[in-house]
């Protein structure tokens, strides 16, 4: 799959990375204690982020299906990003919850505050590698589980 | 009219460093969200990277389905390093300023070879322990801030916008609790 990939379908990722990377910085949504201050109701900026962000890309998935049909670099069609809804988004959503509002990190703002600098912020991202471990680590027990159980019948 | 200054201060208590570097930033965020999703097709989040990635080291059934995202997922994510790292080389160091641009007075900044970097305050054991619940939670939930929060929302996702809703309202009530307990920073 990689092989016939478009030439400029890794640099355009890169760049797209390097505008999302400085955006946070420039934000300070890559600063924890930033997050942990909305969090904490001292200072309600940063929803901006967020909204702004959500705003900016939800005018290009409203506008580029109309326009087009498929991306250029992968043919792949423009679609909305959407998930199908269960317990597991409360579930998740709650569990992400805690860890976001106790360290003032989530994914993104945390790979590029290592970008400006913040090398303490390793334990968090050392600790989303273990947690991201441990949930696949459950899932795939459970799936082969319940293959071997249908598998006997 | 006159404009009650009481509201006025009001208002100004809550935004105590105003909103434009929040507005632009977040701007910025959306924009190479957009460049990747015009170009390829595909609304990028940022914590599918932490299974994709370890595809590489384990064979667990779960990671192997992101075998096929593996790479350009971490191209995103050098990107998205070296893109704070762009902005710690600049507005960060002070060799570009901007009127929408406000610096900080969080964490430590300390420089290296001319360029200031920074550094936070909050204890190791909160972004430890932090990191893994984000760490399950996303990857349960299906998304983070970015996933759920600037692709799903921006693609009016009902899913995405009670996930951002659930992990909103919780990490609010969490960070409210730890503050209670006198957990600084």
């Amino acid at each position: 799959m990689s092989d016939d990939r478009h030439p400029l379908f890794e640099p355009l990722i890169f760049v797209g990375g390097l505008i999302f990377g400085f955006g946070l910085g420039f934000s300070h949504m890559a600063r924890p204690e930033v997050v942990l201050n909305f969090l904490q109701f001292d200072d309600l900026g940063l929803p901006f982020v967020m909204f702004g962000a959500a705003i900016v890309s939800g005018i290009a998935f409203a506008l580029l299906p109309r326009i087009r049909d498929a991306a250029p670099l992968t043919g792949t069609p423009y679609e909305r990003r959407l998930k199908p809804f269960d317990r597991n988004v409360l579930v998740g959503g709650t569990v992400f919850g805690v860890g976001w509002g106790l360290s003032g990190i989530c994914p993104g703002a945390a790979y590029a505050s290592l970008g400006v600098g913040n090398v303490t912020i390793l334990w968090a991202l050392a600790g989303m590698f273990v947690g991201a471990y441990a949930q696949g680590y459950w899932r795939s027990q459970r799936r082969a589980r319940n293959t071997a159980a249908t598998g006997a019948d | 009219m006159v404009t009650d200054p009481v509201l006025l201060q009001t208002v100004a208590d809550l935004f105590p460093n105003g909103i434009s570097r929040y507005a632009a930033g977040g701007l910025l965020v959306g924009l190479g969200t957009v460049l990747i999703y015009v170009g390829t097709g595909i609304p990028a989040g940022a914590s599918t990277f932490l299974e994709s990635t370890l595809s590489y080291a384990s064979d667990q059934s779960r990671f192997q389905q992101y075998v096929g995202s593996r790479d350009w997922r971490l191209v995103f994510t050098a990107g998205i390093i070296l893109g704070g790292l762009a902005f710690a080389a600049t507005f960060q160091s002070g060799l570009v300023t901007s009127s929408l641009y406000e610096p900080g007075t969080t964490g430590q900044l300390y420089e290296v070879a001319g360029v200031t970097f920074w550094t936070t305050d909050v204890q190791p054991w909160r972004l430890f322990v932090g990191g893994i619940l984000v760490g399950i939670g996303t990857r349960i939930g299906k998304g983070c801030t970015s996933g759920h929060g600037v692709c799903g929302v921006g693609s009016a996702s009902k899913t995405s916008l009670v996930g951002v809703l659930t992990f909103l309202t919780v990490a609010i009530g969490t960070a409210q609790v730890v503050a209670a307990l006198g957990v600084s920073p």
